[in-house]
């Protein structure tokens, strides 16, 4: 009994898996004979393609081929269009981290004031409230505009869409700080900076750190449909310069890629948000 | 009984650090509170304010045990409040050892009813931070020291560590009074404390803060609704009749001697007298008396009752002057 509790659902998880390979490895396996097509749409998309001997969509085990290429090489740089996919990882993972913690440095500090003053609370949320649902690629233009560097731009607009999840629920959670804690400091006479480091601020981190963690999450999301406006570097760019190259098996294993580093950045402040959670 | 509750006459702890030594109390003619006409107005809605309580007037003497008892709603919180300096009264003035009170302060420590330790620290840490906010030039392990003893004192010892999830209720107030009183405060306030506990955690910790006060010579002041709570723990019980628009009815003065304990109290000659004293005044007095007060009443002077001591409903008389407060008799622990 105990056994199926524990393994069920991994094996459950390993037949979705298999079954979804198998219908993939259905859907592209090669057919045999020449079909007749419109000589034109031949031209366009190559012989090969256009006669239907093979689909350009690869199948599971060119996939995985591709996959076991990149990992046994990902740090190679042969060119500004050609560097390996732990490289441009890499950047994109710098350029979230640049802008998430700029936006950290700002976005707590002023949720901090927001959330302690209700005055402060009323006269930002208007801003707060308009500026929150503009798509953070909108300030692309003016970003590159006023920045006049593309990859500055990429981190300016990670840090403008992580900002609006961390300044909320850090305003959020220092104004919902139980007024009892608040009495406790106030009868002892804490000093202000004290008590906003010793009471206010473990009894909003919980709510602080999930804001946090929305933000990695939007970030991460962002960086994708960033990098490939801007181009240059990173996955995203990657990933748009494989469909230039019409490489799908690339492009495969670039959307595999940014989910799996998508999924250890959430855990990573999914693990930092149990540290600060206190139980009641 | 719950786990970790122990006897609560197992420890016997002295400690040296009564803040009013007893040559100082001697020579004190002020009251250590003085509590001068203070009322709390709300806005209402047609404009007119409503008065939850007005010209409330008594005081409290060092090293005494004072309870106020009252109906939901005559404001006795907010007087505990205006004590403490988290809420300012609308009229009148407090004051303390002669000056008044603007604000919080460490002078009086407050023990909440729902305890309010922060649930991230633990037991030493809630009562660390208590502790590094009176002398903030202590080093971490005369902080530590210091804590230990109060930890102790409230006979949670082997829980130091533990946080306030871990802890039952009755351990969670234990940590509360260990906090107050680790601060060395001129006098606790107390804001039914034990109201949120089962009755028989509640009758242990009574009887352990009868100790520990005993001990420590603590001024307190405590909101009650408990009659039996209030014989066994107070000095003097201030009744306020209902609100809005509350007063002090009278004031009780205890007969029963301060060796009274749980067990034996209701062995004790004036007993019966006092809490049926205190029950009808729940029951019927305090509506009444809000809707009049007797003739003569005066307000700077509610009358001293001490029921059992005359015939029967106890004597009314006006406000005589104090006893000295070095006369009253001072339990010690070893008494129990």
């Amino acid at each position: 009994m105990k056994g199926i509790q524990f393994w069920g659902a991994p094996l459950l998880s390993v037949v979705i898996l298999l079954a979804f390979l198998a219908l993939w490895h259905a859907g592209t396996r090669q057919e045999a004979g020449g079909e007749v097509v419109d000589a034109e749409y031949a031209k366009l998309v190559g012989t090969a393609a256009a006669t239907g001997q093979k689909s350009a969509f690869p199948s599971p085990a060119e996939v995985g081929a591709r996959i076991w290429q990149h990992l046994k090489e990902p740090f190679y740089d042969k060119g500004p269009n050609d560097k390996g996919i732990g490289i441009q990882l890499g950047y994109s993972i710098a350029r979230v981290l640049a802008g998430y913690l700029l936006a950290a440095l700002v976005a707590i500090p002023i949720g901090f004031l927001i959330g302690m003053s209700p005055l402060i609370y009323r006269a930002f949320d208007p801003f707060i409230q308009v500026l929150k649902p503009v798509s953070p690629l909108a300030w692309m233009p003016l970003a590159l505009f006023t920045l006049k560097d593309s990859s500055v731009s990429a981190v300016f607009v990670i840090f403008i869409c992580s900002m609006w999840p961390m300044l909320i629920n850090t305003a959020y959670g220092v104004g919902a700080v139980r007024r009892e804690w608040l009495n406790v400091a106030r009868t002892l006479e804490v000093g202000p900076l004290r008590k906003a480091l010793r009471v206010i601020l473990p009894a909003a981190a919980p709510t602080i750190m999930t804001g946090m963690r929305i933000s990695i999450g939007i970030a991460w999301l962002v960086i994708v449909a960033a990098e490939m406006l801007v181009g240059g570097t990173g996955i995203g760019y990657f990933v748009w310069n494989e469909w230039n190259n019409l490489s799908i098996a690339n492009i495969l294993t670039g959307i595999l890629a940014i989910g799996l580093v998508g999924m250890v950045l959430d855990q990573l402040l999914a693990r930092l948000t149990r540290l600060v959670t206190f139980p009641e | 009984m719950e786990n970790g509750e122990r006897d609560p006459r197992a420890g016997l702890f002295i400690i040296a650090h009564s803040p009013f030594p007893v040559s100082a109390v001697e020579a004190m003619s002020e009251p250590l509170i003085r509590v001068e006409g203070i009322a709390k107005r709300f806005p209402g809605r047609d404009g007119a304010a409503t008065t939850v309580f007005e010209d409330v007037h008594f005081s409290i003497e060092p090293g005494e045990f004072v309870c106020l008892i009252g109906h939901s709603g005559c404001g006795k919180t907010t007087i505990l409040n205006i004590l403490a300096g988290l809420e300012p009264a609308s009229d009148g003035y407090v004051f303390i050892g002669g000056r008044e009170i603007r604000g919080p302060s460490l002078d009086r420590a407050v023990i909440f009813q729902s305890h309010a330790l922060m649930p991230w620290l633990t037991v030493t840490g809630n009562i660390g931070f208590a502790v590094t906010s009176r002398w903030p030039e202590w080093d971490r392990a005369r902080v530590r020291s210091h804590c230990q003893k109060y930890v102790e004192l409230v006979n949670l010892a082997g829980a130091e560590m533990k946080r306030p999830a871990e802890l039952s209720g009755g351990m969670k107030q234990r940590v509360g009074i260990a906090r107050a009183l680790a601060i060395q405060p001129k006098m606790l306030l107390m804001d039914e404390p034990f109201s949120a506990l089962d009755a028989l955690t509640r009758g242990m910790l009574q009887e352990e803060v009868l100790r520990i006060l005993a001990e420590t010579r603590q001024t307190a002041f405590m909101i009650t609704h408990d009659v039996d709570e209030a014989i066994l723990l107070a000095d003097k019980i201030v009744l306020m009749t209902n609100g809005p628009r509350a007063r002090i009815a009278e004031i009780v003065v205890n007969p029963l001697p301060r060796s009274r304990t749980r067990y034996t109290i209701h062995k004790e000659p004036h007993y019966y007298a006092v809490r049926n004293h205190l029950v009808d005044f729940l029951v019927s007095r305090s509506r009444q008396l809000n809707e009049a007060l007797p003739p003569g009443y005066d307000p700077k002077h509610p009358p001293l009752v001490t029921p059992g001591l005359s015939e029967a409903g106890g004597s009314v008389a006006q406000a005589a002057p104090r006893p000295p407060a070095g006369s009253r008799p001072i339990a010690v622990a070893a008494s129990h």
